[in-house]
């Protein structure tokens, strides 16, 4: 689950602004929802291939690894609409959010995740009545993208040491030797970074009057 | 709000987001995932204010069409789709839970957690979810009772114990919200 996946390359696609590629995509999501057949969910893969792997020239191996994370989930899909509902409706469902992880996955690799914060600063622009600060807002995006694959990373790195050992923490005993102690490291990780943000001046407190006492900090 | 309330608010996007990735059982039209654990947990640990803005953080991110929800899916469709009362039902959900936690911050354990776990991740979800659901879909309320909350109890429930399980040995080891009240008191 790698979200920072950026490809550098100069492509049209990688020229197209970031906020008219999140649009793109929504369109994209209401289309396929909207009209849910074959011709058009397969259309929309064949489209998105194309416009990935020869517009913007991001390599077969990052859509590939995307289309991996969902596999499984895709055939256990798959298999549940081939024999409760039906094959065509099977189809239609794995090729529509086929398409839309590889949409997705196009995107993230064309576009740079400080544009990507920026349209959404942007877009909360209008929030500043309210006493909000966009800044906090794209600070606080960029922190949840960063964390997503820290975290992934790490839960796997559990999984696979308890593989290792030939057992699993299942039951409250896992929550006790596992859940809780990753949880609390995760809380400190999180903790730690905001404090070498504000140390590199991500404050929201105004530089006061006098200088902030350390016990106050 | 401080950068490190941004930084929680951020992790538990993010541990929503991650809890994505373990499989979801489909039964019907709304899936069984773990990630209302996650909206559990963003209550219990964060508290009202920080764990409404991590879960409202996180469908922001599904909106801006990061395949974060356990379906696999993102984008805004989900939004206008059958679970979208779920979806819109999780910020609350993690308020509710939030708010209640830090009113009995003091006697806080494992029972009382579930007990607010279940009000603000069972009760509020299902009652915004259900009625979305049988709109969006066509169903009497009876159908959507049926198919949109009553598959849902048991993992819920369970859902609802390991949360205040954890959330209770993170009190106690890490106490999130605690933590202001005695900067204060230093003060």
């Amino acid at each position: 689950m790698t979200l920072a996946l950026y490809v550098p390359r100069r492509s049209p696609v990688h020229r197209v602004p970031a906020g008219g590629k999140l649009l793109a995509l929504a369109a994209l999501a209401v289309l396929l929802f909207a009209v849910p057949t074959v011709p058009v969910a397969g259309g929309a893969l064949v489209g998105v291939l194309t416009v990935g792997l020869l517009a913007a020239r991001v390599p077969v191996a990052t859509l590939a690894r995307q289309a991996r994370t969902v596999r499984w989930w895709l055939a256990g899909l798959f298999v549940f609409h081939a024999l409760f509902t039906d094959v065509p409706t099977a189809a239609l469902t794995v090729l529509r959010l086929l398409a839309l992880v590889l949409a997705a996955a196009v995107v993230t690799a064309t576009t740079r995740v400080t544009e990507m914060v920026a349209v959404i600063e942007r877009l909360c622009a209008p929030l500043r009545v309210l006493g909000v600060r966009p800044a906090r807002i794209g600070l606080v995006v960029s922190m949840a993208l960063r964390f997503i694959p820290v975290l992934a990373e790490r839960a796997e790195r559990i999984r696979e040491a308890q593989a290792a050992r030939g057992g699993s923490a299942r039951g409250i005993r896992g929550i006790r030797t596992t859940v809780t102690p990753l949880l609390v490291q995760l809380l400190q990780m999180a903790h730690t970074v905001s404090e070498a943000l504000d140390a590199r001046g991500a404050d929201d407190v105004p530089p006061a009057r006098g200088h902030r006492s350390p016990a106050g900090a | 709000m401080k950068t490190r309330d941004l930084a929680y608010v951020a992790l538990f996007a993010a541990v929503i987001a991650v809890l994505g990735t373990l499989p979801a059982v489909n039964i019907g039209p709304v899936p069984i995932t773990a990630q209302t654990l996650g909206v559990m947990l963003a209550g219990s640990v964060l508290g009202a204010r920080r764990g409404f803005l991590a879960v409202l953080l996180f469908l922001v991110l599904v909106a801006i069409g990061l395949p974060l929800l356990a379906s696999g899916t993102g984008g805004l469709a989900v939004f206008a789709g059958p679970t979208a009362g779920y979806l819109f039902s999780w910020p609350l959900a993690a308020f509710v839970t939030g708010w209640l936690t830090e009113r009995f911050w003091a006697r806080y354990n494992v029972a009382w957690g579930t007990l607010f776990n279940i009000i603000g991740g069972m009760v509020v979800v299902y009652l915004i979810g259900v009625p979305v659901l049988a709109a969006v879909a066509g169903l009497s309320l009876g159908e959507a009772i049926v198919s949109g909350a009553l598959p849902f109890l048991p993992g819920d429930a369970a859902k609802a114990f390991i949360a205040a399980a954890i959330a209770a040995q993170v009190r106690r080891s890490y106490p999130v919200i605690e933590r202001p009240q005695r900067e204060v008191a230093a003060r």
